[in-house]
């Protein structure tokens, strides 16, 4: 362009922009080509907000539990990407700490080999559904990233109990290596090992439920790190050491934590006789502490929006 | 009854901190936004946009004030806005280890649509997005610009009658940030989805908003339209020069445009009314400051110029 020319093009339109990176100009061809695929996409919307004079009609919420299909399914998919961390670190912690008491332990005393198998293995679900939950809610609570549910239609509950549910299923894998493993290790029945489902499935709703009570609740993102990682070595401590090998007063903590109750009905699961009343006695007193933690974990995600950013 | 407004704002305000570390992130903000309106909030870093946002989603309740939304009351019930608005915040750390395609999915799943309902919605915001080429690959493996394009596209699936976006065309790069104004422009025009978002892009703001807020300091200094809002505040308009090297001194227009020109390095920023524009243009191009001279911009007052003029203190507003 010569400068008379460009002197021209500036003065006739007299102090409009010129600006180098335009105006959407070449929005034309991408309207064309999506034109269709929307048309169809938001058709029925325009028909119904076409009535426009009066208060809108809420869109309903969406149901719990097409909600918390959603966010467990959702979460399991993460699973492909973070697939070491997630499904395995847990396994190899386990299975280190069995090797390392396997030098240790008198395999003879069946009671202790019974203990440090069912304890490990319920370390799996401790390390996976309340250290890594904890973490994954204080990460995403400290980024702001809790906004993506809480501004969609959905329940907080089916959030909280989708994403538990999947950090258990994430322990699954973990637990019956470990468990297996253990059992040949140290030479126990492999028979009884079908109680790993209740077990997984309890241990995992109630330590999963302290782990989002955790990571939502704590004032910092590395407090919540710090908590869970106490949590999960507190269950380490008092799940494989024996009962009654346990300082007088630490006993007393072994009773008030839920993976404990897990802990017993697995290493119940490799004696020849499984007493089921205390077995059912376990498993409820888990799903207890589940109920009240995830409910727990549901009002605290309500509130961690109402946050300033 | 008279048409239903998609948010009515009344002396908003809310505080962060306590004592005398108290900061107002919103101060007593009034705003109209309509049905279909694409409506912009412009403003420097920490001017309070986000958190009028996230107010505006009810995920914030303020100290005072009131917002309805359709008619509904939003602070009594922030349940009311996931139903009838999207949100696109700035973080999306929550979907980052999920492919693309499975994201958005997701997300349409979660706004209530059936399986085979999400899969086609998501299929045609992918397409309309352009992200078709990396729809299984995980987000936190793309590029900033695909993952923000990725994040946009969970926005806008499942329909909402309303999008809140905060920084929606943030590190896009042109092909992008087209597609996604022509895709919350089909929205409004077949739909009449009302958009708010946030920028801090002054040229956005001019070229695709119906009405801008500006934001300094949680108040509301000016809303109107773009070009109002400009002509409000000059009829002066604004000539850039930037030299190839040092123009000659001695050329009287060269003179006179330094003797009044804002210079940082070789760009030169002067104010004028047009016809002194035009004139100075014309003498410019013909004489012999034209070999020294690399480009120039003839334009009108920008919105960071409405900004500075209405006592906007910051200096971060982005001009590309």
């Amino acid at each position: 362009m010569t400068a008379a020319a460009a002197y021209d093009a500036a003065g006739q339109i007299a102090g409009r922009a010129v600006e180098a990176a335009g105006p959407p100009t070449e929005t034309v061809s991408i309207v064309e080509r999506t034109a269709d695929t929307l048309d169809r996409s938001v058709g029925g919307f325009s028909r119904a907000v076409a009535a426009a004079d009066t208060p809108v009609p809420l869109p309903p919420s969406t149901p719990f539990g097409a909600a918390l299909g959603a966010v467990y399914v959702g979460q399991l998919a993460r699973a492909r990407v973070a697939r070491v961390p997630l499904l395995f670190v847990a396994a190899f912690q386990s299975l280190g700490i069995m090797l390392l008491l396997r030098g240790v332990v008198d395999v003879g005393n069946e009671t202790t080999s019974e203990q440090v198998v069912a304890g490990s293995t319920v370390l799996v679900v401790a390390f996976v559904a309340l250290n890594l939950l904890a973490q994954r809610f204080g990460a995403l609570r400290a980024a702001g990233a809790l906004d993506y549910y809480l501004t969609l239609p959905v329940p907080g509950s089916a959030v909280v109990l989708g994403t538990a549910a999947s950090y258990a299923s994430f322990a699954v894998p973990g637990m019956i290596i470990t468990a297996v493993v253990g059992s040949l290790l140290y030479g126990l029945p492999l028979s009884g090992l079908w109680l790993l489902l209740p077990v997984a499935v309890m241990a995992g709703a109630s330590l999963a439920g302290i782990g989002a009570v955790i990571g939502l609740l704590a004032p910092r993102q590395e407090l919540a790190t710090v908590a869970g990682q106490v949590g999960m070595s507190v269950v380490l401590f008092l799940g494989i050491i024996p009962a009654d090998r346990l300082p007088l007063g630490i006993d007393v903590l072994r009773d008030l934590l839920p993976s404990t109750y897990a802990v017993d009905v697995l290493a119940g699961a490799f004696r020849p006789s499984v007493n089921w009343g205390m077995v059912t006695v376990d498993l409820l007193v888990c799903a207890l502490v589940a109920f009240v933690t995830l409910l727990a974990a549901s009002i605290a995600l309500r509130r961690a929006g109402n946050a300033p950013r | 009854m008279g048409r239903v407004l998609s948010y009515v704002v009344r002396g908003l305000t809310r505080r962060h901190g306590a004592g005398e570390h108290a900061v107002l992130a919103t101060s007593n903000i009034d705003l109209d936004v309509g049905r279909g309106e694409v409506f912009g909030v412009l403003g420097p870093n920490g001017a309070g946009k986000t958190t009028l946002l996230r107010q505006l989603m009810g995920l914030i309740r303020p100290d005072a004030g009131s917002i309805t939304m359709f008619g509904w009351d939003v602070v009594a019930r922030p349940d009311i806005p996931p139903r009838l608005a999207a949100y696109l915040g700035q973080h999306d750390m929550a979907l980052e280890d999920l492919p693309v395609g499975r994201a958005v999915e997701t997300t349409a799943r979660l706004r209530g649509l059936g399986r085979g309902a999400a899969r086609a919605a998501r299929d045609a915001v992918v397409d309309e997005l352009g992200l078709a080429p990396v729809v299984a690959r995980p987000m936190r493996q793309l590029s900033g610009g695909q993952r923000r394009l990725a994040s946009v596209a969970c926005t806008l699936v499942g329909d909402r009658m309303v999008l809140v976006l905060d920084e929606p065309t943030t590190g896009l790069d042109p092909t992008a940030r087209r597609a996604v104004w022509s895709a919350l422009e089909r929205r409004r025009a077949a739909a009449g989805v009302t958009v708010v978002l946030v920028t801090h892009n002054v040229l956005e703001a001019e070229t695709v908003l119906d009405r801008v807020a500006v934001l300094d300091a949680g108040r509301v200094i000016a809303c109107d339209t773009p070009g109002r809002l400009k002509a409000s505040v000059s009829n002066d308009v604004r000539l850039d020069l930037v030299w190839r090297c040092d123009p000659p001194a001695h050329d009287p227009t060269i003179a006179r445009l330094a003797r009044q020109a804002e210079i940082s390095g070789r760009r030169w920023t002067t104010r004028m009314d047009a016809a002194a524009a035009r004139d100075a243009l014309a003498r410019l191009t013909s004489g012999p400051a034209f070999a020294a001279l690399d480009d120039f911009t003839l334009a009108t007052p920008s919105l960071e110029d409405v900004y500075l003029a209405l006592g906007g203190a910051s200096r971060t507003l982005e001009r590309t």
